[in-house]
């Protein structure tokens, strides 16, 4: 790992006492990503690339994970706008119990969806009754674990975005002749862009993890319910190579979201 | 035109009505420890400008008329059209006002160029998007920015953001104009140009505008009238040449550069509320305020011969280099204040100190005595 140059022209300043620990936990943190990529069959990539339920996997991973980010997004983003502006009464409870999911056990996050989306959950029990519809154990349990896990990340940086924009921009359309819609179209929402699109990658990484809350309310049907990270977890007992693979592929993928986004702040700090 | 400094004694006892001007407003705004109490009455055609130092409450007269803040008490109706009224529960929001605004940093909208940030106002009004621009391009090349119309606000200097501003503003066709500092974020070079062309537009432009500044030159320059407020009211309302002549408070006094005193006319001297006598030229009776220009004053450092009539000793306060001048201020405990502006090379001859004793005089004739 390089170090910038002013890093390393004060090393010889660093107490052993932090220099100990902090190599221990750069190995820490790294080793195992090391480990993955020493372990992986290179040569047998391309064949366990393209089995076939590798290849489902991956799909309804990604099929997926840009569903709960577009319900994240359509959902989210109005949200975000009524913690930064609206003058609702509770709202700081509101956020807090908003940003619940972020630290609560995703596999609790399953539990709670399925007592209420559930075949006798609170609105499921209704939903199967009434329409017949059953959604735990589908892909769209899939989506809804995801967006509910999800969500609280885009909220979080939509609302973080908002509140840092100039709200004078929207006197300005407004003294144009723009109403609240159309200036938030056109005005607020290219201004907190920057924000938009790193919530949305990050919402997307977490979706695209996802593991305790899908498990929980999905179940691990292959093709149906089992996106990658299942079948990860579960190849690990029967074929460790082709898990080894798919972790990979994981790990390939959040690298480039880290990048993304990296480019996001930087050019969202920049202009 | 009538303005009456102070008449809100009780709020809405008296209102502005519609024939007397195209923008009739009487704003009263109660806000954290704040009150706004002005009455304004603007002809379609008229430039006025706002002056007042800052907390006045300039912008927030700009904010209520134009929409973006509504009025505890009191009344807005522009060209008959009641916008603002409180008792009557009518209040038209920002935009479905026939307002126009120029904001003080211009407030372009950085993710649109030039060009759309002109077409905004009209695409927001209705306009298809071939009509806007085009009418967008007129604009651009009235204000003399049409070469930059691709350009994104980031990439303009100043100058030209100030009139991709206004172009955006009067694209829209506004009965009212307001303008919140326009000229304040230029610098000196840039302002010069800008304001004249300014001054242009506005004689151009068929509507009311209504200009915040706290630079006595852009008003003078840009308006047809000076409204001044401190403290939330209109303390003087008159033509450029008038408040430059005879300012009505200490703040306008300084800012066009004249002492001013208040005093009560009695025969040919007029006594001063701060202590002591002035002679004047013009006697006037009754309460008055005398004005004189800080060049009129003379220093020295005995009681000097001659036939000044006006003379005292009092102590050097202050002493501050002005152009090619320097501005001293003489204070003395029975007498107002007084600026002096004298040469660099009478400083050296009088010696002139901070505190050291100094006696001032001038004219009875340098003086102008007019009702306080």
């Amino acid at each position: 790992m390089s170090s910038p140059d002013t890093v390393r022209t004060r090393g010889s300043g660093i107490p052993p006492v932090l220099l100990v620990p902090a190599a221990l936990a750069a190995a820490f943190l790294l080793l195992p990503l090391v480990g993955l990529l020493v372990r992986t069959p290179w040569s047998d990539l391309g064949t366990h690339l393209s089995e076939p339920a590798v290849l489902e996997a991956l799909r309804l991973s990604l099929v997926s994970a840009v569903l709960a980010t577009a319900v994240c997004l359509v959902l989210g983003v109005p949200l975000a706008w009524v913690l930064a502006r609206a003058e609702v009464p509770g709202r700081r409870l509101l956020r807090a119990l908003i940003t619940l999911p972020l630290v609560l056990p995703p596999v609790v996050g399953g539990v709670a969806l399925l007592m209420l989306l559930g075949r006798r959950g609170l609105v499921g029990q209704h939903l199967y009754d009434w329409f017949g519809i059953s959604l735990p154990f589908t892909t769209t349990a899939v989506v809804i674990a995801e967006a509910f896990v999800a969500m609280p990340f885009l909220v979080i940086a939509v609302e973080g975005a908002l509140r840092g924009a100039d709200r004078r921009y929207e006197d300005a359309a407004a003294t144009l002749g723009a109403g609240r819609w159309l200036t938030f179209r056109r005005v607020t929402l290219p201004l907190v862009a920057p924000g938009v699109s790193a919530g949305a990658v990050l919402c997307f990484a977490r979706a695209l993890g996802e593991f305790g809350a899908t498990i929980t309310f999905a179940g691990s049907f292959p093709g149906v319910t089992r996106t990658m990270p299942l079948a990860v977890y579960l190849a690990l007992e029967t074929d460790p190579e082709a898990a080894i693979v798919l972790a990979l592929v994981l790990l390939l993928v959040s690298v480039v979201v880290l990048v993304s986004l990296r480019g996001r702040w930087v050019s969202g700090a920049s202009s | 035109m009538t303005v009456h400094p102070g008449a809100g004694s009780r709020p809405g006892a008296r209102r502005a009505t519609s024939g007397e001007g195209d923008l009739a407003a009487y704003l009263w705004v109660d806000r954290e420890g704040f009150r706004l109490d002005v009455d304004l009455l603007v002809p379609g055609g008229e430039v006025v400008a706002l002056l007042g130092p800052n907390g006045a409450g300039k912008t927030t007269v700009l904010r209520v008329l134009a929409g973006l803040l509504r009025l505890t008490q009191g009344s807005v109706t522009l060209g008959g059209r009641v916008l603002d009224d409180p008792a009557s529960g009518t209040f038209v929001p920002a935009e479905r006002r026939d307002v126009g605004m120029v904001f003080q940093d211009y407030l372009l909208f950085p993710h649109l160029s030039a060009l759309d940030n002109v077409a905004f106002g009209l695409r927001a009004r209705g306009a298809g998007r071939a009509e806007a621009r085009a009418t967008a391009t007129t604009w651009l090349e009235r204000v003399g920015v049409s070469e930059h119309a691709g350009a994104r606000p980031g990439r303009l200097s100043g100058g030209q953001a100030q009139r991709v501003a206004l172009a955006r503003a009067l694209a829209t066709d506004p009965r009212l104009l307001l303008l919140d500092e326009p000229l304040a974020a230029l610098d000196a070079s840039t302002r010069l140009a800008v304001r004249g062309d300014l001054a242009r537009h506005l004689r151009a432009f068929g509507g009311s505008a209504l200009m915040v500044t706290h630079d006595p030159l852009d008003a003078m320059v840009v308006a047809d009238r000076i409204v001044v407020l401190e403290g939330g009211r209109v303390v003087q309302d008159g033509s450029p040449a008038e408040v430059a002549r005879a300012p009505r408070t200490e703040y306008v006094a300084r800012l066009v550069g004249l002492n001013l005193h208040h005093g009560r006319g009695v025969g040919e001297v007029v006594r001063l509320e701060a202590g002591g006598e002035l002679h004047v030229a013009d006697p006037l009776e009754g309460k008055v305020l005398v004005a004189y220009p800080p060049t009129s004053v003379t220093l020295h450092r005995h009681h000097p011969e001659g036939s000044a009539r006006n003379v005292w000793q009092g102590t050097v306060a202050g002493l501050e280099q002005h152009a090619h001048t320097v501005r001293a201020q003489v204070t003395s405990a029975s007498r107002p204040s007084v600026l002096a502006d004298v040469t660099p090379a009478a400083v050296a001859e009088l010696d002139l100190r901070i505190g050291a004793p100094v006696w001032l005089s001038f004219k009875a004739t340098d003086t102008h005595v007019y009702p306080g």
